[in-house]
């Protein structure tokens, strides 16, 4: 079996788990939510497996490099990260609803990578630029960050949920966790996410320095990561000032994670010089 | 009011200002959504590319605004300035409160303020306060370095803490931020950033400095000994190499390859591969052919250079290499040109020399049919050289930020205060604490606390 079918079939594992998730979140089940329990855990073996046999097939290549250079290989760690990730925090919160909003992330990276038309899945060689051991310290603290940014950003959309509904007591959240530990939980994501992605653009700079001269170049990826680190700023300043808990961070942590997506995704599509006659 | 009192109030004022984190949001949104214009608008362009895709009058208004260089731009300096200016003002401001808190050698506390907190567990116990606290003692001293034990007349508490020190954390952090800034003033004060193109064999002391119209003498030459490039099966670039050598006051200073990734650094300046492309090539081998002898000679040219033809055949003269010759209308491709003087006292012959096509020279029906043997590709290397003095000061800052991070985010000053109040049946316990950080896995560690102290016996 080779890497790409082996994450092919991760898409529809985490497909599942998700599904799973919400089945129990929006059902009062349990039993489906220690099935999706499972399910999740396969998927992230089975995703760190297509991971570990990427890697092993580009050397059988002759090309060999850690399965993190293109959008393809981002986007299969990038649910990897996220899963994971939320396994973690299901252990230690000891909580499945959270399930029904990181999972479906995780589905969404991978599927987009499996069945996308313009994502190629083949292993490509390392362009020269690429060549390079902060690389893979780059792209993996990068990616840490916008996992428990994304989760940060499920987590707020409960509060946001659990918030609306407090007069009325629907009953199905009910089963989210108290407002104020999601409250507290999207601000502990958020410091860890801030973290990585710190260390991300600080590797990053490092790694151009050696490779351009220069740390900092305010190329567009480079500046919208700046502007994912503003938003996050102001959203751990933010908490420090009276009437900004809740709702209003709740809502920062959307918007950062929405400059997350631009940052990874949107960046592609802005001119650059050299689209730049296409503008008028 | 005097005017110096009302001086006082408009300096305290704008501390204030200055010192908020209202100003910090103010400035952390403003910069974040500025930046944006700068992505959506390629910087640094031509004026002519401007004026085509926006018009003469949106350009005239980007053109004040400077939104073609805006990271540079007065406007967005000084937001960055501010931002600066804002979090040395707001350290200092908080930093003499903390300061206290951190370095008081008898740390006061107040058990009132932890019988209000919402973060306590409760259990009754039979012994006496004083049985208990000795009893207790120890186990907090598990969890807390700093340990107090005092009694007053309504019972005995036990005050303990740990993690003073991490308030300083978000200090480092606002520190580290500063000293990014300094890092990067100083680099573009003192530092360039330009790029130069040199052909292998050749040399060049002069580069071109990168979004300004200008040029800079280096204090050095750079020769560029050899490029090689590989390529992938695909036909994509797999590696390019340089081989410099850095000449100074005559003399060999320094010799390396250099790859992408992997620069030259000499006296502060980096010179690192960015690019390449392909030159016209110079030189070549080649084939005469004599219709006396039958013989054949492979010998080395190069454009401008003559040779002498065996067996006494008179000399050739390579004058240049056309990437796409013409002959009779006919497209010959790459071909070499060259003046070709027989022996004797016959007139030269200019005659060309299609690379493609061997026996071309066939057709001239001379004495020796001339051919091209091989031709060498000839590259020109492209050269970013860079000097930046304030490399380390903003290395010093990353790592700095890093430290202060990990501080700040996950270590937390912790007290918790054990209150032992005699009451009908022995005493009543009361285990309160507060942390600066992660509040619901400071009440976690309470209840954890609370279990064990309630199970502890003499």
């Amino acid at each position: 079996m080779s890497s790409s079918q082996i994450l092919s079939l991760v898409t529809f594992i985490y497909g599942l788990a998700a599904f799973l998730y919400l089945v129990a979140w929006i059902f009062r089940q349990d039993l489906p939510g220690k099935l999706a329990t499972w399910v999740a855990l396969t998927g992230a073996a089975a995703n760190t497996a297509g991971l570990i046999l990427r890697w092993v097939e580009s050397y059988k290549l002759g090309i060999g490099h850690a399965p993190l250079s293109n959008l393809y290989e981002s986007l299969i760690f990038f649910a990897w990260t996220i899963a994971c990730f939320y396994l973690v925090i299901e252990r230690i919160y000891k909580n499945r609803t959270i399930g029904a909003f990181s999972m479906p992330l995780a589905f969404l990276a991978i599927a987009y990578a499996s069945l996308s038309p313009n994502i190629s899945d083949r292993i490509q060689p390392l362009l020269p630029a690429l060549k390079s051991n902060w690389l893979i310290a780059h792209v993996i603290t990068c990616f840490i960050g916008y996992a428990a940014f994304a989760i940060a950003f499920g987590v707020s959309i409960m509060y946001l949920f659990k918030q609306r509904a407090s007069g009325d007591q629907l009953q199905f959240l009910q089963r989210l966790p108290e407002i104020r530990v999601l409250d507290e939980l999207t601000h502990q994501l958020v410091m860890f996410g801030f973290l990585f992605l710190s260390v991300g653009i600080i590797t990053g700079a490092v790694w151009a320095n050696s490779a351009w001269g220069r740390y900092w170049g305010w190329d567009p990826k480079e500046t919208w990561s700046l502007i994912t680190w503003f938003i996050y700023a102001t959203l751990l300043h933010a908490r420090l000032m009276r009437g900004w808990q809740g709702k209003r961070i709740a809502f920062l942590s959307i918007t950062g994670f929405m400059a997350v997506l631009f940052t990874y995704f949107g960046v592609n599509l802005l001119p650059g010089l050299h689209s730049y006659g296409a503008m008028g | 009011m005097s005017p110096s009192q009302k001086q006082e109030g408009l300096v305290d004022s704008l501390w204030k200002f200055l010192a908020s984190v209202k100003l910090t949001i103010v400035l952390l949104i403003t910069l974040a959504c500025a930046s944006i214009f700068g992505t959506l608008i390629p910087q640094n362009a031509s004026p002519a590319e401007y004026i085509q895709a926006f018009g003469p009058i949106l350009y005239r208004i980007f053109w004040v605004l400077d939104i073609f260089d805006m990271y540079h731009s007065w406007w967005f300096q000084f937001l960055i300035l501010m931002l600066a200016i804002n979090i040395v003002v707001c350290s200092f401001d908080r930093l003499s409160a903390t300061w206290q808190i951190i370095f008081a050698k008898n740390p006061k506390f107040n058990p009132e303020r932890f019988q209000r907190l919402s973060n306590k567990q409760e259990f009754n116990e039979t012994g006496s306060a004083q049985t208990l606290s000795q009893v207790y003692s120890p186990i907090i001293a598990k969890y807390f370095r700093y340990q107090t034990v005092t009694n007053s007349g309504k019972g005995t508490y036990l005050f303990a803490e740990r993690g003073r020190w991490t308030r300083l954390g978000v200090y480092v952090v606002h520190l580290s931020v500063v000293i990014l800034l300094i890092g990067g003033l100083i680099g573009s004060i003192f530092g360039f950033e330009g790029f130069v193109n040199i052909a292998e064999g050749e040399s060049a002391q002069t580069i071109r400095l990168r979004n300004v119209n200008q040029v800079r003498e280096l204090d050095f030459v750079i020769r560029c000994d050899d490029f090689d490039v590989s390529f992938y099966e695909t036909g994509t670039p797999k590696e390019f190499r340089s081989k410099l050598t850095i000449i100074e006051g005559g003399q060999e200073a320094l010799t390396k390859d250099i790859i992408v990734n992997d620069p030259l650094r000499y006296k502060g300046i980096s010179i690192y591969q960015a690019s390449y492309g392909s030159l016209a090539p110079d030189r070549m081998t080649l084939k005469f052919t004599s219709n006396a002898s039958g013989m054949a000679y492979e010998i080395p040219a190069k454009v401008g250079g003559t040779i002498d033809i065996p067996e006494a055949g008179g000399q050739f003269t390579v004058t240049e290499f056309q990437p796409q010759a013409v002959f009779r209308g006919t497209n010959l491709g790459e071909t070499i040109v060259g003046r070709l003087q027989p022996k004797g006292d016959t007139s030269p012959a200019d005659i060309m020399l299609p690379v493609r096509f061997p026996s071309f020279d066939k057709m001239r029906k001379g004495d020796w049919v001339i051919s091209v043997g091989n031709i060498e590709p000839r590259y020109y290397t492209g050269l970013q050289i860079a000097k930046d003095p304030g490399v380390w000061v903003v290395y010093t800052g990353f790592t700095l930020m890093i430290v202060g991070f990990v501080i700040t985010f996950f270590l937390s000053h912790q007290r918790i205060c054990v209150a032992i109040l005699p009451n009908d049946t022995g005493s009543s316990v009361t285990v309160a604490g507060m942390a600066t950080k992660n509040k619901l896995g400071m009440e976690n560690r309470i209840r954890k606390i609370t279990a064990k102290l309630s199970v502890a016996r003499v």
